[in-house]
């Protein structure tokens, strides 16, 4: 099934202020063959496809298509050479229909045909199993059935290079399993796909060959077979890792002055964002973990507790006494810190430096009419980004020139900053390679230990039986149950999840 | 009810209020205030007074549909006609010359905007905002004075009305009177219709939506954003200068005091006629009903005895606050119900 070479780039150079972000990196890919780029954040993955799609202009290098040097100097002629990508952030027109999102910009004819457009786009809606309609504008769709229709869009191309740049983030099981089965169709038809992922799992499920990449340069190709998943962490690592699956013995539990007791709790509250009331309480050093399916209302929960949304009903106590927590500046002042899901919305403020960054909650704690001296917030920002080990050319750059792992980083810095008595971490470590995720987890039972309340969710329950000593299963927007101890079982949970269903 | 205005897109939704709106303001008015607003030739009044707004405000609908801004188009106009009055009754030209020079100071100050806009990045508001100035100064240097045109060819263009059958009336003595429309408003509607087949039929036209809805996304499809953004200021340009044509034919002078805030007017209609100055969301038609909503309801207070221009322009504030509450209630709605939707559907895999 494997053919000729379809796609070369030799040599590529890309330069970015002060980074090299590709350093003559090598990349092939074979007719009918799913090859996956892999590499820790910041190593280039997202670049290479942006060179690739003509997003970035390159610095160095060529590119052969079908034997030939092309010259691709925007995502028009990349589409037009017939590579067409998903890139990992939706990128459709929300005030668009579902039908136009799938076809604009690259139709021929000059007038739009609706009827014949919509009819086409409704069989192939249809023909991949995605619950939308043609004529339906696109922002009333969910995240994941809008990443299923730029997913459309692309298969739909008669391409020869398929780009799938993280597309399963949003997805959950069903639609990861529909989109591999697709992808193996394509394959078939002797399409190249470039597939590019954090989750081991499903590299190893679908793909052929793997490239690795570090540090803007190139490690090497593999093919799959001949590299076990402990090898491929270490090559993306550069290092050899140590036992990660056993950080949690080694963390100290608290015992200083308070352990044991309930420093927030929680009755019957509930917000406008849909949760049914809850009841939550956490002690002094300890980490709990909600957890349940997308969209059971994990992140909403949270975010009643830091007053993020509504508030509708229901009390907080800290310490036993009542507060009174509406909006997050009430919860702040309470000592409660929340890492938001949505690093890029809620989390970064993207055109301030590193620095502005993590002193703005603290900043807005202490009012800002008070600002901290510049040596005040630089001796801030050091301590953290050596604390953390953030990666940046220094506390001036803007914070979006930083990789991904390496914003989360300064957003939790800017919470630590703040000395929170009760830390919330939502999704954490979404989108992050495996050295910080490990890097993240460590830090949180070391916090804890040191008697700090922590909250992490995540999406990865591996993780969460990693680090947390309870965790509270949600189901439908409500708590279903609780676990510890010895019932904190990837089992337990998976039972606990789907338990109630047998009932019904 | 609210299920039929969730399938509804967001541009669809909010020409339908605007209609809706300026049907039951002209009711009303009908019905209240009586003669004035009851012949046919007071309704066609709104077009032969607002021929020139029409224009503009449809070309100010093409650029903030793509996101951006124009307030240039005022001083285009006034430029545009102090311009073919000298050209018309002190340089000796005749009106075909006079008509070259309107188009050609549309198109280039189109071109330059679009230019220094689409592919130099910089701020819409602030390079219109420099060639607004940059107009009105140029205005005065052609003439300082107002010129009133006596070129006979041009007067004889000027009063040429369009009848329309049927709809003429009576007046005091008995004298049948034909209803007509100005040569104006015939270019405009034209350019009406043109550009609402545009939006909606043609491969440049939905650029334009899927521009102003996510650029970067845009890009990423495939789509020549710095084009479409180029395209939409020379379109308004030139619109721009049409518009101060038929100004020109409507007063008959050139004045350095001519369409003052004309720019601010087409903003007004065309955020009244439903689009949003985010961008991605709006239509010409509704850009039409915009402007009429906006003559008649100066109308309606001028009529009703407040003739202070003082009432009108607070009349015309309030009225867009109300237009903007309304679309943004309604379109808060509408999408915190699809918000639930949503979650309906995700929570939906995880009981099954």
């Amino acid at each position: 099934m494997q053919g000729e070479t379809i796609l070369k780039m030799r040599g590529i150079c890309k330069f970015f202020p002060g980074v090299r972000a590709l350093d003559g990196v090598d990349f092939s890919l074979c007719k009918g063959e799913i090859h996956a780029l892999m590499g820790e954040n910041g190593a280039g993955k997202s670049t290479l496809i942006k060179v690739l799609t003509g997003v970035y202009p390159k610095d160095g290098g060529e590119i052969t298509l079908d034997d030939k040097v092309v010259s691709i100097r925007s995502p028009q002629d990349a589409q037009n050479a017939g590579i067409s990508t998903v890139y990992q952030e939706i990128t459709l027109c929300p005030n668009l229909s579902v039908a136009e999102n799938m076809y604009i910009g690259r139709e021929k004819d000059k007038l739009v045909k609706w009827k014949k457009r919509n009819n086409e786009a409704d069989k192939l809606l249809q023909s991949l199993d995605i619950p939308a309609r043609a004529n339906q504008q696109l922002s009333s769709c969910s995240i994941a059935v809008q990443q299923m229709v730029a997913i459309a869009r692309a298969v739909d191309m008669d391409c020869k290079v398929l780009i799938l740049d993280e597309p399963t983030s949003s997805l959950d099981e069903n639609e990861v399993a529909k989109l591999f089965r697709l992808m193996r169709d394509l394959k078939a038809k002797g399409v190249g796909i470039i597939f590019v992922t954090h989750f081991l799992d499903q590299v190893y499920e679908v793909c052929d060959k793997i490239t690795v990449l570090r540090d803007g340069k190139l490690v090497g190709e593999y093919v799959i077979e001949d590299l076990p998943r402990v090898q491929l962490v270490s090559k993306m690592l550069g290092k050899d890792l140590d036992d990660m699956s056993d950080i949690k013995s080694e963390a100290t539990e608290y015992s200083g002055e308070g352990a044991g007791q309930d420093v927030f709790q929680c009755t019957e509250l509930c917000s406008n964002a849909g949760i049914k009331p809850f009841d939550f309480h956490i002690q002094k050093g300890e980490i709990n973990g909600f957890t349940g399916l997308l969209g059971s209302g994990r992140s909403e929960c949270v975010r009643a507790i830091f007053g993020a949304d509504h508030v509708t009903g229901g009390t907080v106590r800290k310490y036993g006494k009542p507060v009174k927590i509406t909006k997050p500046i009430d919860a702040m002042k309470n000592g409660i810190a929340y890492l938001p899901e949505d690093r890029k919305i809620d989390g970064i403020v993207a055109d301030l430096s590193v620095r502005e960054n993590i002193i703005l909650a603290l900043q807005v704690m202490k009012g800002f009419f008070k600002p901290f001296t510049k040596a005040q917030a630089n001796k801030f920002a050091d301590e953290y980004i050596k604390l953390l080990g953030i990666k940046t050319a220094s506390a001036d750059t803007p914070i979006k020139s930083l990789s991904g792992g390496n914003q989360q980083k300064c957003i939790l810095a800017r919470w630590l900053l703040t000395k929170p008595e009760y830390l919330i971490l939502d999704e954490p470590t979404r989108g992050i390679d495996v050295g910080t995720k490990i890097d993240i987890q460590k830090l949180v039972l070391k916090l804890a230990s040191e008697g700090m309340s922590v909250t992490f969710i995540s999406s990865e329950t591996d993780e969460m039986l990693r680090t947390c000593s309870r965790l509270i299963v949600m189901r439908d927007r409500k708590v279903v149950g609780e676990l510890s101890g010895d019932e904190l079982t990837q089992n337990m949970i998976m039972n606990t999840i789907a338990g109630g269903e047998q009932q019904q | 009810m609210m299920q039929r205005i969730k399938k509804m897109s967001d541009t669809n939704l909010l020409l339908t209020i605007t209609i809706v709106v300026f049907i039951l303001m002209y009711l009303c008015a009908v019905i209240f205030l009586g003669e004035g607003f009851r012949k046919p030739q007071a309704f066609l009044n709104q077009f032969n007074n607002n021929a020139y707004l029409i224009i503009i405000a449809c070309g100010l609908s093409l650029v903030m549909i793509t996101g951006g801004i124009d307030i240039s188009v005022g001083g285009v106009i006034g430029l545009v006609s102090m311009t073919c009055a000298v050209n018309l009754d002190l340089k000796g030209g005749n009106i075909v010359t006079s008509m070259l020079i309107a188009l050609g100071i549309g198109l280039a100050f189109g071109l330059v905007q679009g230019f220094l806009v689409a592919y130099l990045d910089i701020q819409p508001f602030i390079v219109t905002l420099a060639g607004m100035f940059f107009a009105r100064g140029l205005t005065t240097i052609v003439h300082t004075n107002p010129i009133n045109v006596k070129n006979s060819d041009f007067v004889k263009l000027r009063t040429t009305d369009v009848v329309i059958p049927g709809l003429g009336a009576e007046n005091k003595r008995g004298v049948y009177i034909d209803a007509t429309i100005e040569i104006g408003v015939v270019i405009a509607l034209i350019i009406v219709l043109a550009l609402f087949f545009m939006l909606r039929w043609s491969k440049t036209g939905r650029n334009f939506y899927a521009v102003g809805g996510n650029q970067q996304s845009a890009l990423m499809l495939g789509i020549n954003v710095r084009r479409t953004k180029f395209l939409s200021y020379v379109m308004c340009g030139l619109l721009a200068g049409i518009a101060g044509y038929v100004y020109f034919m409507h007063v008959g002078s050139g004045s350095p005091s001519h369409a003052q805030g004309a720019e601010m007017n087409a903003i007004a209609s065309s955020i009244i006629g439903g689009t949003m100055l985010t961008g991605g969301v709006g239509n010409i038609i509704g850009t039409l009903f915009g402007v009429l909503s906006l003559s008649t309801i100066k109308d309606i207070v001028t009529s009703s005895g407040y003739d202070d221009p003082w009432w009108t322009g607070i009349t015309v504030a309030a009225m867009l606050c109300i237009f903007l509450v309304i679309q943004s209630v309604i379109m808060a709605k509408k999408h915190a119900q699809g918000a639930s939707d949503k979650k309906e559907k995700q929570a939906a895999p995880a009981s099954s």
